[in-house]
């Protein structure tokens, strides 16, 4: 079955609150922070979000409520450090964390994707992440006896990507390091692309071996333009480091904080009148194009 | 600042530069190491290769400054962008040499603690581990890098986020991590090894610094490379003039170092 194709606003609409969230997945390459201002803008709240490393999307999520609960390895803004939002709702207790490590948070969504219980690995022991944790379990490798430990599956309600460009059907090409999105997609009842553009069917049929997602596991596909900013899309747009820093020195304080969102997130109507806010060149001056590559018959 | 010439990160970085060796595979993460990498790869090291836990596999410097692993220089011209699984599989059989980890606290024995930390009585939430867990565990060596500041230097850290060396005198060999732990500590001051048990000791002051000073930030009584059989404490070698140009090309503006 066909992705439906639909606007950012519609899509996000079927985010229903307490859902589980999978996002980030590519780690700070095209974090999908339209789909993040958007939840904010429809009030969808008591969200578990699940990721690896989360640069500022998490943070920004829990300081306008919208989360209870973390499953992650690591929640900060990584040009600066500190994410103060997520730093103080864990202080203040207003939101749970199930600590993870990067492989870890990979192999429960790994297990997902593939429609086993769990798998095994031998990292996590000695670390209490393992050790403060009931979620995982120590056991003797059945066949050679080694001390292992076991990640159960995790099976989000929803992953969301966002991709240089998909066709209208919800097949998507999508290129650079890719992280955890293919498990997480693999793994999640419903997902959302969000793409830089979106394309001719044939664009897409002509590089198959591009293609990270194809449309059986796509729910909703929407064209959102700079959907990652301030976070790089190869082929697209740079880093916007100074966006992060910004956002560091303003979200020290609740207040802060919400002075920022009233601008980035309430202040706009769309991804389009955001990116209107933007004052920053993130151009790709000298693109690196791909040798041209022939299939046939 | 010990130098008029360079930062004290400066010379960190090109103190880690010199912890990879030349054909070695290096896990790199965030901060210090994108640049100690990159001056590796253009001095002794020319076919030593970087992965990143994103899915980066790097064989030389990047074109342009990085603020992290996915920065578009980063990924342009990589010899291959793929993703975590592959990159924590090369880990978990044994295939990284080296790789980087940074932490809020350190014990003696290497154990790194970024998860939470008790400051005046208040836990104080940190960001968390990364894949720092999962390098600390899996890598064949480890190399810490962190501010020379009493507050990092812990009898025990609050939160093993990543195991270092076991506390029975056995290092590795009864640990339940399959990897070889660490085999070095890079501070601002000092650059530490771990002897045979897995015990942090002294093994150089960088120039300017005092072995007396460097030691009394720590709460507990620190041996020295003398100490150990280690030789003696040395004093750390100076960047080159061509290790800093390499470091201020891929830094240009000091944001990291």
């Amino acid at each position: 079955m066909a992705a439906s194709r639909e606007p950012l606003d519609v899509a996000v609409s079927r985010i229903d609150a307490g859902s589980t969230v999978a996002a980030g997945l590519a780690l700070e390459h095209s974090i999908p922070f339209a789909v993040g201002h958007e939840l904010l803008r429809q009030g969808v709240n008591d969200l578990s979000v699940i990721g690896p490393i989360s640069d500022l999307l998490f943070d920004q999520l829990i300081g306008d409520g919208a989360v209870s609960e973390v499953r992650a390895a690591w929640v900060g803004n990584v040009s600066a450090g500190t994410g103060y939002r997520f730093r103080d709702a864990v202080e203040s207790g207003e939101v749970t964390v199930e600590n993870h490590s990067n492989f870890s948070i990979a192999l429960a969504l790994e297990a997902g994707a593939m429609g086993v219980p769990y798998l095994p690995t031998r990292s996590l022991l000695g670390s209490d992440i393992f050790e403060q944790s009931d979620q995982f379990v120590e056991t003797a490798d059945p066949f050679e006896g080694e001390q292992i430990a076991l990640v159960p599956a995790i099976e989000p309600d929803w992953a969301i990507v966002h991709a240089q460009r998909a066709s209208p059907h919800g097949d998507v090409h999508l290129w650079g390091n890719t992280g955890i999105v293919e498990p997480a997609v693999g793994a999640a009842e419903n997902v959302l692309v969000t793409a830089e553009e979106i394309v001719d069917p044939d664009v897409i049929k002509s590089d198959p071996s591009r293609v990270a997602i194809t449309r059986e596991q796509v729910t909703s596909v929407v064209e959102c333009p700079f959907g990652a900013h301030p976070s790089p899309v190869a082929g697209h747009y740079n880093r916007d480091n100074e966006y992060y820093l910004r956002y560091n020195r303003q979200t020290e304080t609740e207040s802060g904080f919400e002075d920022w969102a009233s601008k980035w997130v309430y202040g706009v109507a769309d991804r389009d009148e955001y990116a209107t806010l933007v004052d920053a060149d993130l151009e790709i001056t000298s693109p690196t194009v791909a040798a041209e590559v022939q299939y046939g018959q | 600042m010990a130098s008029d010439r360079y930062t004290d990160r400066e010379l960190m970085v090109t103190t880690a530069a010199r912890e990879i060796e030349d054909g070695d595979t290096a896990f790199v993460g965030m901060r210090l190491p994108l640049i100690a990498f990159q001056v590796a790869v253009s001095t002794h090291a020319p076919d030593a290769m970087a992965v990143y836990e994103s899915g980066v596999v790097r064989d030389s410097p990047a074109d342009g400054f990085i603020h992290t692993m996915c920065d578009l220089p980063n990924l342009d011209r990589a010899v291959a962008t793929t993703d975590m699984i592959d990159i924590m599989s090369r880990l978990q059989r044994g295939d990284i040499d080296v790789g980087f980890l940074g932490g809020a606290e350190v014990d003696r024995y290497g154990n790194l603690n970024t998860t939470r930390v008790n400051g005046e009585g208040e836990d104080i939430r940190l960001p968390g581990s990364g894949g720092a867990c999962d390098i600390a565990c899996m890598a064949e060596r480890t190399v810490l890098l962190m501010p020379h500041e009493p507050r990092r230097f812990a009898e025990e850290v609050t939160y093993v986020t990543s195991p270092g060396y076991a506390d029975d005198g056995n290092g590795r060999n009864n640990h339940p991590a399959p990897g070889g732990g660490p085999s070095a500590l890079v501070t601002s001051k000092a650059t530490f090894g771990f002897d045979e048990r897995g015990e942090l000791y002294l093994r150089s002051v960088h120039p300017g610094a005092d072995v007396t000073d460097v030691l009394a930030a720590f709460p507990w009584e620190v041996r020295t490379a003398e100490d150990v059989g280690e030789g003696v404490v040395e004093t750390t070698p100076e960047p080159t003039d061509e290790e800093l140009e390499l470091v201020r090309t891929f830094d240009p503006d000091g944001f990291w170092t």
